[in-house]
C-alpha cells in the first residue's frame, strides 16, 4: 500500500514561537495511525498546517502524489481530505440534519448525499433520533459524533480527527472508537490525534510520539504502548 | 413557487404600491396625509432597506460592520450626483424632464442602479482585504472607512460639502421606497434561505469547521458584504433624493451606523422580520417621545436610552430573537412541526446564547424540506 500522506521536515511557527520541529510522517492508505503527545505538543498545529489553516515555514506536505503546501483549507476537501476539528465546531444554529448536508456542500449528486446520510445514521444511530434539534443543544458526545459523520459527508480518503474522546464519559469514548474501527474497516484512511494514548494506541495500526513540537517515537502502535517511555508518560505508569 | 405565481406576486405589489402611491403624494378625495406623518412613513421605508440588508452580513453571517452608513453615503451621493449632472440629459432622451412623474421614475432608475453599484463596488474594496482574515478586522476597518468617506464628502464642493447636498432633485416617493424595502427583503430572504445562505450561517457559527468542510469562506463573506453594502446604496440614493432631505456628511457619521445596529439587535439579530419591526419601532419611538420635549427639553434622548437598556436587560436575544414572525405564528400551536419541548428544553444547556427555533423552519420552505424528508 502507497502512503496517501506524507509530511517531510515539516516547520511550522506561531510568530516567534516554534511550534513545530522537523515533523515527518506517513499515513499509508487503508491504515489508522495516531499521533499522541500532551497537552501543546503541537497535534492540532500539525493538522491545521496539513488542512491548509497555517501555512508552513519549511517541509513539505504530499497528499495523494500532490504537493498541498499553500493550498487553501476549503480546496482540500475536493481532493480528498476532511477534518473533525478540535472542540468539534458543529454549527449550532443549524439541525444535525443540516449539519450533515452541509458536510456534502461539495457534493453534487443528491443521491450520494443521501447515501451519505444514511451511512451517517447507521454509524450513529443517535444522530438519527436527533435529526431535527439544532446542534448546540446536543451533549458532547453527540456533537463529536457529528463532527465525525459530517466529516465523513465529502467521503473523504483521509479523515483527520482531532482529539475526539476529549472530555467525555467512557462509555461515550468506547463508542467513540469503536467507530473509528468501522470507519476504517469502510475504507477510509483515519489519521487520529489523541491525548488518550491507551485508546488511541489500541484503535491504530501505527503511532507517532510528539513532544514539543518534534517527533521523538514512531512504530507500530502494539509496541509503542509497551515502550517504557510511553507507558511512563501517557499511560500513567510509573517507569 | 412557480414563475407564473411569482409574476402575479409581483404585479399584484406593483398595482398596490402605486395606488397607494398615487394617495399618498396626492391625496384622495378631499384625504390629505399629514406631511410629517408621510416623513416618519417614508424614513421607515428606507430605515428598513438598511436595517434588513446590515442583517445580511451582521445577523446571517456574523461578521460585525459599523460602516453602514458610509456605504449609504456612497451610494446616496453617487445616485443623487448622477440626477443633478446627468438627470436631464437621460430623461432628455426620452424627451421627458426630470420632474415629470415619467422623467422622474427614469431618473430614479439610474439613480438606484449607481448608486448601487458605487455602493457594491466600496463593499468590495473594502471587505476583500479585511475579510481574509478571521477575527474583528471588518469592525475596525469599516469604521474607519465611513469617517473617511465623510471627510472626502466634505471636501467635495460639487456636492455641497459641509453644507449638504442641497441640490438634490427631489424624486424620491413613497413607491420607489417601498418598492425597494420589498425588493430588499426578498434579495435577503432568497439568499439567507439558498445554500449560499446555509454556508454564511456555517461561517458564523464555526469559521474554522465552515473551512473544513470546503466553503470558501472569503468569498461568501465578501459576497454578502457587497450585497449588503449596495443594498446600502440604494437606501442612500432614496434618502438623498427625498422632498427637502438633503443628504449631509453630518448625517452620515457612525453614530448612524450604530442607529442601524440598534435597529437589528432590537429586532433579533439574523431575522428579517426583526429587522424590519427594529426599523419600524426605532423610527417612530423618537418621534412618540418628542411630546416630553416640550416640558422637559432633552428627556426624549434619555427615555430613548433607558428604553433600550430595559429591553437588553429583559430581551437581550431581541424582540424577535433569530426566528421569524409569520402566518405559522398563528397556527393552532399543537400542529407545530417543532418539537419545542425538545428545542426549548435543550436550550438552556446549549454554548450559544441563541435563542430557540431554527431560523429557517418559519421560511416556509424549511418546512417544507423538514417533513418530506424526515
Ligand atoms: N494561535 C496560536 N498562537 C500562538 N501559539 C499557539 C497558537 N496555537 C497553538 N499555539 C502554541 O503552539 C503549541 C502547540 O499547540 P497545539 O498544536 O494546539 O497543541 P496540541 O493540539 O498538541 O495540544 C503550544 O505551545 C501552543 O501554546
Ligand atoms: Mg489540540
Amino acid at each position: 500500500m502507497g502512503a496517501l500522506l506524507t509530511l517531510d521536515r515539516l516547520n511550522v511557527f506561531y510568530g516567534a514561537i516554534h511550534a513545530l520541529r522537523d515533523v515527518s510522517l506517513t499515513v499509508n492508505a487503508g491504515e489508522v495511525v495516531t499521533l499522541i503527545g500532551a497537552n501543546g505538543a503541537g497535534k492540532s498545529t500539525t493538522l491545521r498546517a496539513i488542512t491548509g489553516l497555517l501555512t508552513p515555514a519549511s517541509g513539505r506536505m504530499v497528499f495523494d502524489g500532490e504537493d498541498i503546501a499553500g493550498v487553501a483549507a476549503h480546496k482540500l476537501v475536493a481532493r480528498g481530505l476532511s477534518m473533525s476539528p478540535e472542540g468539534r465546531g458543529v454549527f449550532a444554529n443549524l439541525t444535525v440534519r443540516e449539519n450533515l448536508e452541509m458536510g456534502a456542500y461539495l457534493v453534487r449528486d443528491r443521491a450520494a448525499i443521501a447515501a451519505g446520510l444514511e451511512r451517517s445514521f447507521t454509524l450513529f444511530p443517535r444522530l438519527k433520533e436527533r435529526s431535527k434539534q439544532r446542534a448546540g443543544t446536543l451533549s458532547g458526545g453527540e456533537q463529536q459524533m457529528l463532527a465525525m459523520a459530517r466529516a465523513l459527508m465529502s467521503a473523504p480518503r483521509l479523515l483527520l480527527l482531532d482529539e475526539p474522546s476529549l472530555g467525555l464519559a467512557p462509555l461515550v469514548c468506547q463508542t467513540i472508537f469503536d467507530t473509528i474501527d468501522s470507519i476504517k474497516a469502510a475504507g477510509t484512511t483515519v489519521l487520529l490525534v489523541e491525548q488518550n494514548a491507551n485508546a488511541a494506541l489500541k484503535h491504530s495500526d501505527r503511532g507517532y510520539v510528539l513532544e514539543t513540537g518534534g517527533v521523538i517515537l514512531e512504530g507500530a502502535s502494539a509496541e509503542l504502548a509497551t515502550h517504557p517511555r510511553v507507558r511512563e508518560a501517557y499511560l500513567g505508569e510509573g517507569g | 413557487m412557480r414563475a407564473t405565481q411569482k409574476l402575479a406576486w409581483t404585479a399584484a405589489t406593483l398595482v398596490v404600491l402605486l395606488g397607494l402611491n398615487q394617495i399618498f403624494e396626492h391625496g384622495f378625495g378631499d384625504f390629505q396625509i399629514n406631511p410629517y406623518y408621510a416623513r416618519v412613513i417614508e424614513l421607515i421605508g428606507i430605515n428598513i432597506t438598511l436595517a434588513v440588508s446590515l442583517n445580511l452580513i451582521n445577523g446571517v453571517a456574523g461578521q460585525f460592520s459599523i460602516g453602514h452608513a458610509g456605504f449609504m453615503a456612497v451610494g446616496g451621493y453617487v445616485g443623487t450626483y448622477l440626477t443633478v449632472y446627468y438627470g436631464a440629459a437621460v430623461t432628455g432622451w426620452f424627451g421627458v424632464g426630470v420632474t415629470d412623474a415619467v422623467g422622474g421614475s427614469i431618473a430614479m432608475v439610474v439613480s438606484l442602479i449607481g448608486g448601487a453599484i458605487a455602493a457594491g463596488v466600496a463593499g468590495l474594496a473594502v471587505g476583500i482585504p479585511s475579510l481574509r482574515l478571521k477575527g474583528d478586522y471588518l469592525a475596525i476597518v469599516t469604521l474607519g472607512f465611513g469617517e473617511i468617506i465623510r471627510v472626502i464628502i466634505l471636501n467635495i464642493p460639487s456636492v455641497g460639502g459641509a453644507t449638504g447636498f442641497t441640490d438634490a432633485i427631489p424624486i424620491t416617493n413613497f413607491f420607489w421606497i417601498f418598492a425597494m424595502a420589498i425588493l430588499t427583503i426578498v434579495i435577503v430572504r432568497n439568499l439567507t434561505a439558498s445554500t449560499f445562505g446555509r454556508a454564511l450561517a456555517t461561517i458564523r457559527d464555526d469559521e474554522v469547521a465552515a473551512e473544513a468542510i470546503g466553503i470558501g469562506t472569503t468569498w461568501h463573506k465578501v459576497m454578502a458584504f457587497a450585497v449588503s453594502a449596495a443594498l446600502a446604496g440604494v437606501a442612500g440614493a432614496l434618502s438623498g433624493q427625498l422632498f427637502a432631505n438633503p443628504l449631509n456628511p453630518q448625517n452620515l457619521n457612525f453614530v448612524k451606523s450604530i442607529e442601524v445596529i440598534i435597529m437589528i439587535v432590537l429586532g433579533g439579530v439574523g431575522s428579517i422580520t426583526g429587522a424590519v419591526l427594529g426599523a419600524t419601532t426605532l423610527t417612530i419611538l423618537p418621534e412618540v417621545l418628542r411630546g416630553f420635549d416640550q416640558e422637559f427639553p432633552g428627556l426624549r434622548m434619555v427615555m430613548y436610552a433607558l428604553l433600550l437598556i430595559l429591553m437588553m436587560i429583559f430581551r437581550p436575544q431581541g424582540l424577535l430573537g433569530r426566528r421569524e414572525f409569520g402566518w405559522h405564528w398563528l397556527r393552532w400551536p399543537n400542529r407545530s412541526r417543532i418539537p419545542v419541548a425538545l428545542t426549548e428544553a435543550g436550550d438552556t444547556k446549549a454554548h450559544t446564547p441563541a435563542p430557540p427555533g431554527d431560523p429557517r423552519s418559519a421560511l416556509g420552505e424549511g418546512d417544507e424540506e423538514g417533513d418530506s424528508r424526515g
